[in-house]
């Protein structure tokens, strides 16, 4: 009876784990299944290398480099702002914070990620962008720049918590051993610490990326939508997921277009999922390296 | 006691069932344009009619009318009047497509109030969407790069814009895009050298409405069809609707349908 017991549960908890692996299979599935029709209608390389994106025309045209190349933009932009912000919040929380300072700081990060990312869409577009114009002189606020800012910010908690973590599991033993050869604070954090958790501060960043590139709501509100080419970060821009959002819902089933898009949110998982792997091969790699193989 | 409560559950299961293939089905299919007077007609008629069943479908105007001569659907939403390629189709199946004007479709060309300049031309507007004409002072201005509010490609707005003053022309592509029309007037709003367009139902008094070919955009304007960017929306019938399709167009284009055309931004047609 009592082993029954045990094997039912073991039952029921070994499907709720595999059931993430039949999501996963699912979406994959169903992206390429309505992905990939669009490549009958329009050749790989004038989708992925085309410089217009005029879907809804006649003739129409699929060329999705403008979106692409938004989507690095503001990712590129927004690594920029959380990068500093995310990292120099960790080893401060980590290195120099008391324990009260921590007790405060950290939730506050916390709640920063917790705030939906429609909120930040709305902030961006009714105080930060206007706010910028005004400040700038731009024509207009709602451009790669202001997107970038408000994704950066976005990014900071994940970015922050993840190189926390990393900071952590740098063993005391390396900082003890550091300071009895006399190195001091500055030395031991930029020779010892750092270095010791380079692979959790790069996973840190990579998924930092990931969150940034993936992020659609902010940016439908906040880039402005046009399907450029960036030249500046003050040009207006159309990141693929802003598109996907913005046209899905009046796109005829079956159409050329609906294939498209989906063709598009295809690239984008792969994109993610490649930042994933490389975030969770560099983490892997150095965590051997400093003997903490799990 | 439990057989006649099964027996009650048996044949309310069965009545449940039965109901909806006695109510009347109606199927709408066509314009995206259209299609929110649709859906928001049907639905209140439906919850004044509970015997009527109606399925709202888009697809596009081409498609609705399409539908119509294939007879899949009973009401063809369409933003444009149809073609005599189509009617000479309609007519070899004898089809006998009816028009039925629901609404106007009235589109406001607003710029930000600071802004001197108050009437364009279509062919202005129409330079200045595609890029041909990208500073206010080439329009008697006083200077400043312009920027250009467009609605998403894909939406009912654009379209009626590209058609009634672009001509299938693109719209640059640095345009800006915006989701909704209140997206559009709001961006409007905020920046000093914008230009956009909006539904009639959407003006606010944070933008200023612009004169297109010398005619002010108003409901008597538009209603007139004097103001230049207006189109009529169609609903179109085989024949003279009869039974259930009669008594939906009647809802819809009496009062109380009107007024929900209007609380969508459309025009009403009195």
């Amino acid at each position: 009876m009592h082993k029954l017991r045990e094997k039912i549960y073991r039952w029921i908890f070994s499907a709720l784990a595999f059931s993430c692996l039949i999501f996963l299979t699912g979406i994959v599935i169903v992206l390429f299944k309505e992905g990939l029709p669009v490549f009958g209608k329009v050749r790989l390389f004038d989708f992925l290398l085309g410089k217009f994106w005029y879907p809804t025309y006649d003739p129409p045209e699929f060329g999705i480099l403008p979106l692409i190349l938004a989507s690095f933009w503001v990712t590129i932009g927004a690594l920029v702002v959380c990068v500093p912000l995310g990292i120099g919040s960790a080893l401060y929380l980590n290195e120099l914070a008391s324990h009260r300072q921590r007790g405060i700081l950290k939730p506050t990060v916390e709640i920063l990620a917790s705030i939906p990312s429609i909120v930040y869409g709305f902030f961006g577009m009714a105080v930060l962008a206007p706010f910028l114009q005004d400040l700038l002189r731009i024509p207009i606020g709602l451009c790669a720049f202001t997107a970038s800012l408000v994704l950066g910010i976005m990014a900071t908690p994940t970015v922050c918590s993840i190189a926390e973590d990393a900071l952590s599991y740098v063993p005391r033993s390396f900082r003890e051993a550091s300071f009895a050869l006399g190195a001091n604070r500055w030395q031991t954090l930029v020779k010892v610490v750092i270095p010791a958790a380079g692979s959790g501060i790069s996973t840190a960043i990579i998924l930092g990326m990931s969150r940034a590139i993936g992020e659609t709501m902010t940016v439908l509100m906040v880039a402005g939508g046009a399907a450029v080419i960036p030249k500046s970060v003050f040009d207006p821009v159309r990141p693929m997921t802003a598109a996907i959002a913005a046209e899905m819902g009046e796109t005829p089933m079956g159409s050329t277009h609906y294939h498209a898009l989906f063709a598009i949110a295809l690239i984008l998982f792969s994109i993610t999922f490649i930042f994933n792997i490389v975030a969770e091969l560099i983490s892997r790699r150095y965590r051997l390296k400093l003997g903490l193989g799990r | 006691m439990r057989s006649t409560m099964k027996l009650v559950l048996l044949a309310a299961l069965v009545f449940g069932l039965a109901l909806p293939c006695y109510a009347e089905k109606i199927v709408i299919e066509g314009s995206t344009t259209v299609l929110p007077i649709a859906q928001k007609t049907a639905e209140v008629f439906m919850q004044k009619n509970p015997g009527a069943n109606i399925s709202v479908r888009g697809g596009g105007s081409s498609v609705g009318i399409a539908s119509l001569i294939d007879k899949t659907c009973d009401i063809a939403d369409a933003s444009r009047a149809i073609k005599d390629t189509e009617m000479e189709k309609a007519v070899a199946v004898g089809v006998d497509p009816k028009a039925h004007i629901v609404a106007l479709d009235g589109i406001a060309v607003i710029v930000n109030p600071a802004n001197s300049v108050s009437a364009l031309t279509r062919q202005q507007i129409k330079d200045i969407f595609t890029g041909k004409i990208s500073n206010w002072d080439e329009v008697g201005g006083s200077g400043g790069k312009i920027v250009a509010v467009s609605r998403d490609t894909s939406s009912g707005t654009f379209e009626a814009f590209g058609e009634l003053v672009l001509k299938g022309a693109k719209v640059r592509p640095d345009a800006i895009m915006q989701a909704s029309n209140q997206a559009v007037a709001s961006t409007v709003s905020r920046t000093p050298g914008a230009i956009g367009y909006v539904g009639l139902g959407y003006m606010s008094s944070g933008v200023k409405a612009l004169e297109v070919d010398g005619v002010m955009p108003s409901k008597e304007t538009v209603l007139s069809t004097k103001y230049p960017v207006t189109r009529p929306l169609f609903m179109y019938t085989n024949g003279q609707p009869q039974g259930m399709v009669k008594e939906f167009l009647d809802f819809v284009k009496g009062a109380e349908g009107q007024k929900l055309v209007e609380g969508l931004g459309f025009v009403g047609l009195k």
